[in-house]
């Protein structure tokens, strides 16, 4: 029980910090590139810990999302919960590739999130698609190995199992 | 498991807003985070105003004293020529301006979505904001409360490409919608024909239709006009006058409260009828 919840602050300090990230003031061109930091992290802790980091937690952080951006309840939720269900599905696979097509994967995560976030948009109200609306994708995917490689320091300084 | 209750949440939010409650219990755990992130732009702001040297400091405060002299001037004739409005309207048997109070709020340095123009200010329930207030800065109307939180309220500015803020043109009075166009510094006129006797240079003052907005604000100068002789519409653009990425501090508006009582004790006395719309 105790080893459980060994690390598990760390955890979410994390996430709370990719939240802050997330909403951080960029110049307006800047803007549009941030990507999708709380995804990312939470990418990252369900390949490196699956049986910690799970769907429920995926679900939990969408919703308060959803509230940080002030998006309709349940969208972050569904996005998060869905991508994370694909990737522990797929963690045995994923840790065993290499670096760049781990980033693939990460990029279609991504693009699947995007995907729906867009879909409830329009059922919301007939929404235009704007080019834009895509550059985050890229721009985590370029992302990801930083992420990667800063989280899995903060994971193994702490030893968090 | 989760797929089904985000799915409900969804529908559940579309369907009615029974949920504002929850959104409000969830912020309090998010909107610190808010005020965690607007912390540096605060930080950097107090330091430069301790840094400031005693002779900026006399020099703005100069500046600031004549300005303040000359608003004050302006003022006491603008009494006057409301006191002389309201009587004129009171003959004519109108209804008279609405009286409107304002709250200062401070716009917190987050960015939500970056495709949208909405602004978060650090005034919330907490203070009797409500949705759809009308917000405004010094120079015009910025936007109008589009969701309130207990800390927090998100503002949607005229520029957002879902909004629409009907006005007319100061100049005649002619009647339009200016819809935002994802731009800072632009809006659309889509609505007027060809032939509308509307040029560069027109200011744009809300119209106080649809009861949202209190009449007789700037909203924008037109800058361009061209017909389209294919198409039933014009193409006209607008600059808004507010200044809509630079100000940190907005007016929230309460309009519809109270109306402002009549010349107070002389109409009381004679009884001029005062009819309400």
């Amino acid at each position: 029980m105790n080893n459980y919840y060994y690390g598990f602050g760390r955890i979410i300090l994390t996430i709370v910090m990719a939240m802050c990230l997330r909403i951080a003031p960029l110049p307006p061109g800047m803007a549009i590139f941030n990507p999708d930091w709380v995804l990312l992290t939470l990418i990252y802790w369900s390949l490196a810990l699956p049986e910690r980091v799970g769907i429920f937690h995926a679900w939990t952080f969408g919703l308060l999302t959803d509230v940080l951006t002030g998006r309709m309840f349940g969208q972050y939720a569904l996005a998060y919960s869905l991508v994370i269900y694909i990737c522990l599905k797929l963690h045995k696979r994923l840790r065993q590739f290499p670096l760049i097509q781990q980033g693939l994967f990460v990029f279609f995560c991504l693009l699947l999130s995007q995907l729906l976030l867009f879909f409830i948009k329009n059922l919301q109200h007939p929404a235009q698609l704007h080019g834009t609306f895509w550059l985050p994708v890229l721009s985590g995917t370029i992302c990801w190995p930083f992420v990667h490689t800063l989280l899995r320091f903060v994971r193994l300084s702490k030893r968090v199992q | 498991m989760a797929i089904v209750a985000s799915v409900t949440l969804l529908v559940a939010e579309h369907r009615s807003n029974q949920l504002d409650f929850l959104r409000a219990t969830l912020s309090f755990f998010i909107d610190p985070l808010k005020y965690l992130v607007d912390l540096p732009s605060v930080l950097i702001e107090q330091a430069t105003d301790a840094v400031s040297s005693y002779t900026t400091l006399k020099k703005d405060n100069e500046h600031l004293r004549e300005e303040q002299l000359i608003r004050q001037t302006q003022l006491l004739k603008l009494e006057a020529l409301e006191k002389e409005n309201i009587r004129l309207r009171a003959l004519l048997e109108n209804s008279f301006k609405l009286g409107e109070q304002v709250l200062v709020a401070e716009l917190l340095a987050v960015n939500t979505v970056p495709y949208e123009h909405i602004v978060v200010v650090n005034k919330g329930t907490r203070f009797g904001v409500h949705q759809q207030q009308p917000v405004l800065d010094a120079n015009g109307v910025v936007g109008q409360v589009y969701r309130t939180l207990p800390l927090t309220s998100e503002i949607m500015l005229i520029t957002d490409p879902n909004h629409a803020i009907p006005v007319q043109v100061n100049r005649n009075g002619l009647l339009t919608i200016a819809v935002g166009s994802g731009q800072l510094n632009r809006l659309i006129l889509p609505y007027l024909p060809s032939n509308a006797d509307i040029h560069p240079g027109d200011l744009l003052i809300t119209s106080g239709l649809g009861g949202t907005f209190p009449q007789g604000y700037p909203v924008a100068i037109v800058d361009d006009f061209s017909s389209q002789p294919e198409k039933p519409f014009a193409s006209i653009t607008a600059t808004p006058t507010a200044k809509l990425d630079r100000n940190r501090e907005l007016m929230i508006v309460w309009s519809n409260s109270t109306p402002m009582p009549l010349i107070s004790n002389p109409i009381s006395r004679t009884k001029v009828p005062v009819s309400h719309e």
